[in-house]
């Protein structure tokens, strides 16, 4: 199969569905002549024009809103979100609007739009163009949130968020545009709500988030060196969760991490791992460990900034000591 | 630091720092470029070369009590607001002796003891913090005044609409400054701003001017006369700069021919350069001599390569400050 890299994914995706339906528009900053500062939408407004490629002011909270009232009056837009960091100025057009409108018009209104954007720190670009705050938007009802991990998903992804009715926020991590993943040329979707069952195993659960699935990885490659087998699991989507695929691997493994590039407070390593613990306790022979990013702004310094995120040896040091069942105090 | 208060000095000397913190700023960018250049700089940064006169001649009309905040194009506020090479080269490399200990970076750079409250990589995120400091100094009794600077893509930012209704509303001491450069990121101002932007402030009854960036005395001279009057109580202001950024938006940004023609970059170079004009002026005007000003450069030059040097050697924060500064202490019961 064909290679291709996460921005080229990305990029097909949305061009095929414009192609299939002239209600999608897109809209950000940067976004047509420029194709983002990562390039990820470049040769778009060449195919659809600056009528359905809109190149937006920087007026995020304004451009979302637009979207939001675009969105219920028949066109599906697409919002492009230069960085995660600048969800905290769409949250309430976001949040109090989109997420709500469905539900508080007895489903009468709908708001079939998609919000993409980022996450992901280690690009050395310190606290405001750092973040993975996608466990702020899972927690709003009504909003669907998708995360890809690799070219494969973040094409069958973004292609089901676009054909969905609800709003749906999107975070490629931006560290990932230049990986390549075999990719059918061939049309596919992948269905929200289904994770992937990555790696098969039998001593321990790993359950990753975007780039920390290729952590997770990893630390099974190294482990099962050492005769430990990991099981690595990629939800895909958070919101919905397939609880199913997750519980079923560990009621066979009994032991579980998941691993995520959120805060390690109050996020979503914590929500999947809480229900692990309320719905498998009686499987389980080790506690479930949740691995976040550092609960600290992202810092600058390269010293700093790299040991605020979880690292496949780090991964692998807490699966084998659940494992082997070693005391150790959880930090 | 220049100041309104202790004008003692001839303007001959006024005249020359403000030439030389205009070389200053030319200076450590050229330095910083060629720091990530040679991949030796973590990260990227948004040169301020070109945009001198502007950062310096509104500057120099402050005093250290006054404020300012910056933006993701800081560089040039920092200098000019009184910071030195060595801590800031050292943040631009994350390390330890940095301005914010390497915490912050070229896009955070804040430098308390000058009042720079800091640049900001949110575009527009200063408005509300300059226009709350201004605020502060009201309520306080103080007679400090603040300015944001802000470039021309930040008016599409809601928030500034929202700032500027309060401080017209309650006459604070604060002056918005916005750096227009004709371009945010890799399109032309002009298509995504509706209208005129002094209008914008008009509406709100803010007294608007607007000066070519690149002419240093003009600037300076706009600058101390609104200082002068918002200390009294008579401000905001707004103040439009025209001017141009040399380099690519960021320091990677190197291809740029489909958004803006070298043509024109070859003509805010050579005919409009704040440095060269200012520099044509004062040996015209006999304040110095051609010969005095390479000198000065060339002093500036080694300072700067002498804080490089010292930067790279630097040590970068023990990994324990990864989770200091986290939340401020609390004084000790
Ligand atoms: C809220 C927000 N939106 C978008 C960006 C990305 N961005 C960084 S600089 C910039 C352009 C800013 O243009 P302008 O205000 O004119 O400043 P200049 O770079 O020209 O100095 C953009 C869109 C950001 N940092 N913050
Ligand atoms: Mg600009």
């Amino acid at each position: 199969m064909r290679e291709i890299t996460l921005s080229k994914a990305v990029n097909e995706a949305i061009a095929e569905e414009m192609r299939r339906d002239p209600s999608i528009f897109l809209m950000g900053e940067d976004v047509a002549e420029a194709g983002t500062p990562f390039k990820v939408l470049s040769g778009l407004v060449e195919e659809f024009g600056t009528e359905r490629i809109i190149d937006t002011p920087i007026s995020e909270p304004g451009f979302m809103g637009l979207a939001v009232g675009a969105a219920m009056t028949g066109s599906r837009p697409i919002v492009d979100l230069m960085f995660g960091d600048f969800l905290f100025l769409v949250m309430d057009q976001l949040c109090n609007q989109a997420a709500k409108t469905h539900y508080m018009s007895g489903g009468k209104l709908s708001v079939p739009l998609v919000l993409r954007t980022n996450m992901g720190a280690t690009r050395r670009s310190a606290a405001q163009h750092s973040q993975s705050l996608h466990a702020l938007v899972a927690h709003i009802p009504g909003l669907k949130v998708a995360m890809p991990s690799s070219a494969y998903e973040a094409k069958g992804l973004m292609k089901t968020a676009i054909r969905d009715n609800s709003p749906v926020v999107i975070f490629e991590d931006k560290l990932m545009y230049n990986d390549k993943a075999p990719v059918p040329e061939e049309e596919y979707l992948i269905p929200f709500g289904e994770a992937a069952v990555l790696r098969e195993g039998s001593d321990i659960t790993l359950v990753g988030t975007s780039s920390m699935v290729q952590v997770a990885l990893a630390a099974a490659e190294t482990l099962a060196a050492e005769g430990i087998s990991a099981e690595v699991i990629d939800p895909r989507t958070i919101v919905p969760l397939d609880e199913e695929t997750i519980l079923t691997s560990v009621r066979k493994t009994s032991r579980a991490m998941v691993i995520d590039e959120g805060h390690q407070s109050y996020g979503v390593s914590a929500e999947i791992a809480s229900r692990i613990t309320e719905k498998a306790f009686y499987y389980l022979d080790a506690p479930v460990v949740r691995m976040g990013a550092m609960d600290v702004p992202v810092p600058f310094s390269p010293a700093l900034e790299d040991i605020t995120v979880p690292t496949a040896e780090g991964v692998a040091a807490m699966a084998r000591h659940l494992v082997r069942g070693e005391a150790r105090d959880v930090a | 630091m220049a100041t309104a208060k202790n004008k003692r000095k001839t303007n001959t000397e006024d005249y020359l720092r403000m030439y030389r913190q205009m070389v200053r700023i030319r200076s450590f960018e050229d330095n910083a470029n060629q720091l990530y250049l040679s991949a030796k700089m973590p990260g990227l940064t948004h040169m301020y070369s070109g945009e001198e006169a502007v950062a310096v001649g509104i500057c120099e009309a402050l005093t250290d009590d006054d404020k300012i905040t910056s933006t993701h194009r800081g560089h040039g506020h920092c200098v000019a607001k009184g910071a030195e090479f060595k801590q800031m080269f050292c943040e631009l490399l994350g390390k330890a002796e940095g301005y914010c200990r390497g915490k912050g970076g070229s896009m955070h750079i804040a430098d308390q003891s000058h009042g720079n409250l800091g640049a900001n990589a949110i575009v527009g995120g200063s408005m509300g913090i300059a226009t709350g400091a201004a605020l502060s100094a009201k309520l306080q009794g103080r007679t400090d005044v603040t300015v944001c600077f802000f470039g021309d893509g930040a008016t599409a930012q809601g928030l500034w609409y929202e700032v500027m209704n309060m401080a017209a509303l309650w006459k604070l001491p604060v002056i918005y400054a916005c750096e227009n450069n004709g371009y945010s990121e890799y399109t032309k101002t002009d298509e995504i701003a509706a209208g005129s932007l002094t209008a914008r402030a008009e509406a709100f009854g803010i007294e608007a001017f607007e000066v070519d960036g690149q002419d240093v005395l003009a600037v300076n001279e706009l600058a101390q006369t609104l200082v002068a009057r918002a200390r009294k109580g008579e401000g905001p202001f707004f103040i439009e700069l025209k001017t141009y950024r040399y380099h690519g938006h960021h320091v990677g940004d190197i291809n740029r021919d489909y958004y803006r023609s070298k043509e024109e970059e070859t003509i805010w170079k050579e005919q409009r350069d704040p440095i060269i004009n200012f520099g044509a002026w004062l040996t015209r005007e006999g304040i110095a001599s051609e010969e005095e000003l390479q000198e000065l450069r060339d002093a500036v030059k080694a300072d700067a390569e002498a804080a490089v040097s010292y930067a790279l050697a630097a040590d970068y924060p023990d990994i324990s400050e990864v989770d200091m500064h986290v939340f401020a202490p609390n004084d000790a019961a």
